[in-house]
């Protein structure tokens, strides 16, 4: 048996924008074990349901992460108005649906970059990067804000988006297609591209399941798990089935986030053609008492937003378990048996978002 | 139209004696296990089992006073690791037979139980 030495991986790495720590334990040039840790910028946002109002916390929330923040706003105030039996007027669910896809889109893009970034293919980053922008242009258009929008409001959404903008919207992402296909092409068949991914950071179906892996991660090893299936926002209306690859690979992840970007494209079109005129906002009365769970599907995949209310303007708990948190025993797995010099990828194609996780 | 599943909820209330039958049930019964949370309650500590199968909710509540340490149920579904010990880090619940236990030291606390300050 070959000596065996610990590597610390992060926390500072230059692919990881955020903290996170592994123990690496390496025999020769192979992971054997990966033991990870969290929690170096925990910052207890739940807590402050103590503090903040039930209707300022969405603001809280908002603010767990810069990338999927407008998934967040929806899912707690979801959470709450589940919690206090509030029907939200179809506009404001078509609405929020066009957000959060939008977001999905910026999201992936970034992931893509970061990729690329991560395998030293630098034009393709900063080209997936200046396609992004085109979202964070129509998120400053449509709400007045690139990152954080607080559009979402506990009973619907603050702002409308009149019908000649929604046709600008899908006009634009209508040509975006056309640059995005272009940057899949080479994620799909550029041979530096798949030498780096194929056969990289191998989850079978038995093993995702097993870990309770979500999102693109579960969804790449052809599990059809997919929380926008539960009926929620205006999805119902929108006929699609959840992306899937079988290949469990990190380039089936990447797969997988590319065809997401497409189909967040045709989802947003038929929202467009199908979201109803009316009101964007239902009034909210009382406090909310009850507990209730909502459940989105983030970029990166199933997140939870538990309420529990206490009869007053404050939470008793507010609990957000982030996929990311869902991933880490999976990308552990994952991690056994890889070239030490995969790790930083195989990090990457779980989309580790260490905002999220230390909410 | 997809139905509103959502809207099952499915909280069940059940004792500490049965967690461990209760959560092999939920195994063998195909449930991947969502999340699981700490709510400080006036009779101890609220801990809540979600699960998830074919995007349908069911969540195990256990109450369990403060002193009293809770079975953990890394051996049924191991990725339970990451929220036992962030409940043992943040609110001081205490596990029995934990599969991988880091002891107070996955997250980095700067006081110990912070959500559930000691008197």
């Amino acid at each position: 048996m070959s000596k065996r030495t610990v590597i610390p991986f992060g926390p500072q790495h230059p692919v990881l924008p955020e903290p996170v720590h592994l123990d690496l334990v390496i025999e020769d040039e192979k992971v054997v074990e990966a033991v990870p840790s969290i929690g170096f910028v925990h910052r207890g946002l739940e807590k402050l349901v103590e503090k903040r109002e039930f209707p300022e916390m969405v603001y809280v929330i908002e603010r767990i992460c810069g990338i999927c923040s407008f998934g967040h706003g929806w899912g707690y105030c979801r959470s709450v108005e589940g919690n206090m039996s509030i029907e939200i007027p179809d506009r404001a669910q078509f609405l929020r649906t066009i957000w959060h896809e939008l977001s999905r889109i910026h999201s992936h893009l970034m992931w893509l970059g970061l990729l690329a970034d991560a395998f030293g293919f630098e034009s393709l980053f900063m080209h997936c990067w200046r396609v992004r922008e085109t979202i964070l242009d129509i998120f400053e258009e449509t709400t007045g804000g690139r990152v954080i929008f607080s559009v979402c409001k506990v009973g619907g959404v603050r702002r409308d988006i009149d019908g000649e903008e929604l046709k600008r919207i899908v006009d634009i992402l209508a040509k975006l297609k056309d640059e995005i296909k272009k940057l899949a092409d080479v994620f799909f068949d550029d041979y530096s591209v798949r030498n780096r991914l194929c056969g990289v950071g191998y989850l079978s179906k038995e093993d995702a399941k097993e870990l309770c892996a979500v999102g693109p991660m579960a969804r790449a090893s052809g599990i059809r798990q997919d929380m926008r299936l539960d009926g929620h926002g205006a999805y119902p209306y929108l006929d699609f089935e959840p992306v899937l690859e079988e290949g469990g690979d990190s380039y089936a992840r990447c797969k997988v986030r590319i065809r997401e970007v497409f189909q967040s494209i045709e989802l947003i079109a038929k929202a467009v053609k199908r979201i109803p005129v009316g009101e964007i906002s239902a009034p909210v009365k009382g406090n909310p008492s009850g507990e209730f769970i909502a459940r989105m599907e983030q970029p990166r995949g199933e997140a939870y937003y538990y309420s529990k209310g206490s009869g007053s303007k404050f939470l008793a708990r507010m609990r957000v378990r982030t996929p990311t948190n869902m991933n880490i025993p999976a990308m552990v797995k994952t991690l056994q048996g890889c070239d030490l010099a995969d790790v930083p990828m195989l990090i990457l194609t779980i989309d580790p978002c260490i905002s999220c996780t230390e909410r | 139209m997809t139905e509103a599943l959502y809207r099952i909820q499915n909280f069940v209330p059940i004792q500490a004696s049965e967690l461990l039958n209760k959560v092999r049930d939920m195994k063998s019964d195909g449930q991947r296990l969502g999340q699981i949370c700490c709510t400080k309650v006036e009779e101890g500590f609220e801990i809540l089992y979600s699960f998830d199968k074919d995007h349908v909710l069911t969540n195990l509540r256990l109450t369990v006073p403060e002193d009293e340490a809770v079975q953990s149920v890394t051996g049924v579904y191991w990725p339970a690791f990451i929220y036992e010990n962030e409940m043992q880090d943040l609110f001081g619940v205490k596990f029995k037979n934990m599969a991988l236990n880091y002891e107070g030291r996955f997250f980095k606390v700067s006081e110990p139980t912070p959500w559930n300050p000691q008197k």
